[in-house]
């Protein structure tokens, strides 16, 4: 099983406890009335899916209840880095795997 | 109700008792004393606050105190939610020396490295659990009271189990 740290209990806790919730830094367009049917659908349903490094939303769903942010390596499944919702994007290149 | 297990862990439903939900931004504005760090409990006499999230308590209290909880949690001037959940509900006492057997049967966290006095919410073969460690060999599981004939059929059977000893193979390798 998957270990996962959450970035607000400060725990690496089983991968049971925690929900995936998409791809991560996808901001809600501040007028959606004043984009077109294409840019819409590519906001609510077009995702990069890289083979690779992946920015992506988790819930803790069975602990803290709290949204986080995590860099997954989706090809060997394995953690780069959690960090709380709303920071930047860390620097992958600095990133090493000690979120497991 | 009481069940011995044959294992020598005791599984006890305890009495009903007060319990609410408080959420907050900032927990100073609460006037309470509420531990900050997720999973530490604070104790005021008979009444536990239990830190679940970062802006989320749960308050336990004897069912005699509980007009005065609520009437605290109402006086609270910040912003905030508090809402009721005694009867959302049930807790079980689980004390034995197999006490983490039995509960890794159902849950994924480490429990062996929970100190006492501390908790968390988890999950219990897929039913939302509250946990609290109230001595080296005594839990409190706190689960929503129409999950609770599953949990409890699975602790009964899992008690069963580690009284046979059929646990050896599959819980220790």
């Amino acid at each position: 099983m998957l270990l996962i740290r959450c970035p607000y209990c400060e725990l690496e806790l089983p991968e049971l406890e925690f929900a995936y919730a998409g791809e991560a830094h996808i901001a809600r367009p501040a007028d959606p009335a004043g984009l077109s049917d294409e840019e819409w659908r590519d906001f609510l349903f077009i995702r990069s899916n890289p083979k690779g490094v992946h920015f992506e939303r988790w819930r803790h769903v069975n602990g803290c209840a709290r949204f986080f942010n995590a860099v997954r390596e989706t090809v060997g499944d394995k953690f780069l880095a959690t960090y709380r919702a709303g920071e930047p994007r860390p620097d992958v290149a600095t990133l090493k795997g000690d979120a497991k | 109700m009481t069940i011995a297990t044959p294992s020598g862990v005791t599984v006890a439903e305890l009495p009903p008792t007060t319990r609410i939900s408080l959420r907050i931004a900032d927990p100073a504005a609460a006037g309470l004393a509420l531990p900050t760090a997720i999973g530490a409990r604070s104790a005021e006499g008979a009444r536990t606050a239990l830190c679940l999230g970062p802006d989320e308590w749960l308050i336990e209290a004897p069912e005699a105190d509980r007009a005065a909880v609520l009437a605290t949690v109402a006086g609270i001037a910040a912003p905030h939610s508090a809402v009721e959940v005694s009867d959302r509900e049930i807790t079980y006492a689980l004390e034995g020396p197999a006490v983490l057997d039995l509960l890794a049967t159902g849950c994924p966290r480490d429990l062996a490295r929970m100190p006492v006095g501390s908790g968390a919410r988890t999950v219990f073969d897929t039913a939302q659990v509250v946990l609290t460690r109230e001595t080296q060999v005594r839990f409190h599981l706190t689960v929503w009271r129409s999950f609770a004939p599953h949990v409890r059929a699975l602790l009964d059977i899992a008690g069963r189990e580690l009284a046979a000893d059929l646990d050896r193979n599959w819980l220790h390798g």
